[in-house]
């Protein structure tokens, strides 16, 4: 078992050592795993991850969403209908968002959202067989920091594995930025960031911070973001 | 020509061992060229190259919608003007050996296109796109059951065989056969053969090619540990 974590697989590999852990029969599956029979087949490539009690999962590189119940998504409104948005998450197909599903919202009084404006939200519904639903409330019918997003901005789309590094609570690129650069920042779990600054500039220069830590470690990310400020602190 | 003889494997394994060993051309890759689709990759065989991008799963025209399981769509560019004929065989032999490989039963509803632009045709070309659209669909992290690598034979007119033959080779051999191999238990997922050849030259390409694919095969292993590694 403890060989395959942390090394890359690839589709059609069969696990035949996973089994649940000691003294419980469950075993978690994540995404890239599929169960066949007794034993458990790889539909991705990807690097074999573990954590307490019997949770495998596959970190794999990917730019394109599918669905998932309980990620919360940046979207773009594309369509109004009678009752309901329907938004482009970057899945297949469009999310559908119904009017009711806003905090304070009633019958008569409706939302105010507009064709082509920014959505967080809550993936309700996930399934491959019907069109994923958002909301824009928690199970207490607050916000919660989702809804319209307004007040200009910029959104760049990313590769989801970078989207999943910035919301890592280890990653220190937040924190780093946070320290030298005033922005406000909306993480979606299907690859598209929303950013806000004080002026184009530093949109810019964060946007490309953010894409040029694809690929480091924290100790890179920290050194980037020092050489950052200082060249931008000379522009201005 | 022995149309129908049966050759022993032990004998055909003897036989194999007194020629001298046979090996694909150089093999390399670059995966990720094109940002704008989900997947892409670039494979080389020796001077024979193919582009490969892979879009899905994405949205599906209402014609092409299937209930229950992803529509595959592949479209084969060739390097000057419009496709032929030839070409739309090419994609439809592609297109069948990967709705074996996709899991298309995962995102019904959705269609997953693999778009192929012939970059340089020089000797084995349709195992070169095999391999690149295999590779793309890596790259774009599709579900998959199996990998597929595909490798060429061809028989000249003395009834010699080599593998992986460049193009002047193919123009000139008697026989050329393709075989596409799945990556769990190396059973035949396609052969295209064009020419004569008798039925024991046929059981030595399939022992030549099916040795051959394990090379492709780590060498997928190789280039996605690279990618994979450098982004964890």
């Amino acid at each position: 078992m403890a060989n395959h974590i942390g090394t890359v697989v690839l589709p059609g590999d069969v696990l035949k050592d996973i089994k649940p852990p000691d003294g419980s029969k469950k075993l978690l599956l994540g995404p890239g795993l599929v169960e066949d029979g007794d034993v458990i087949k790889v539909c991705k490539p990807g690097i074999l991850r573990y954590r307490d009690p019997g949770v495998y999962w596959l970190d794999c590189h990917q730019k394109r969403y599918v669905a998932c119940k309980g990620d919360q998504v940046l979207g773009i409104v594309t369509q109004k209908n009678v009752d309901m948005f329907r938004v482009d998450i970057g899945c297949s197909e469009l999310a559908s968002l119904s009017y009711l599903s806003f905090e304070g919202a009633t019958k008569r009084n409706r939302p105010d959202v507009k064709v082509g404006d920014v959505i967080y939200a809550k993936v309700l519904v996930a399934n491959k067989d019907m069109e994923p639903e958002l909301v824009c409330i928690d199970s207490y019918g607050r916000s919660s920091g989702m809804g319209v997003i307004r007040g200009g901005g910029f959104l760049i789309h990313t590769s989801l594995n970078l989207a999943r590094k910035l919301l890592n609570p280890q990653c220190v690129l937040m924190k780093a930025l946070g320290n030298r650069f005033k922005f406000e920042i909306a993480v979606g779990m299907n690859g598209r960031i929303w950013l806000n600054t004080q002026n184009d500039v530093q949109t810019i220069a964060i946007a490309n911070a953010i894409f040029a830590a694809e690929y480091m470690d924290n100790d890179q990310i920290t050194s980037m973001c020092k050489k950052l400020s200082r060249v931008m602190s000379g522009m201005e | 020509m022995a149309a129908f003889t049966v050759v022993k494997k032990e004998d055909l394994e003897a036989q194999q061992k007194e020629e001298s060993v046979q090996s694909l051309r150089c093999i390399t890759s670059e995966l990720g060229p094109l940002t704008q689709p989900d997947g892409s990759a670039v494979f080389t065989q020796g001077d024979t190259t193919a582009l490969a991008a892979v879009y899905g799963p994405a949205d599906v025209k209402i014609s092409k919608e299937l209930i229950d399981r992803a529509t595959v769509e592949v479209i084969y560019k060739p390097k000057v003007g419009l496709p032929r004929p030839v070409d739309r065989k090419l994609e439809r032999i592609i297109k069948n050996t990967l709705e074996a490989a996709i899991m298309a039963l995962n995102h019904p509803r959705s269609l997953i296109s693999i778009v192929i632009q012939e970059t340089e045709s020089l000797g084995a070309n349709l195992a070169c796109c095999v391999n690149a659209a295999c590779m793309a669909l890596l790259d774009a992290a599709v579900s998959m059951n199996f990998m597929v690598a595909a490798v060429s034979a061809a028989v000249t007119d003395k009834g010699e065989i080599i593998l992986d033959p460049v193009s002047r080779v193919e123009d000139e051999a008697r026989a050329v056969l393709t075989f596409v191999f799945d990556s769990v238990d190396k059973n035949i997922v396609t052969v295209i053969t064009s020419g004569q050849f008798s039925q024991d030259e046929y059981k030595k390409c399939l022992y030549l090619t099916k040795q051959a694919c394990d090379n492709v095969f780590s060498f997928y292993k190789d280039s996605l540990s690279k990618k994979l590694l450098k982004s964890a």
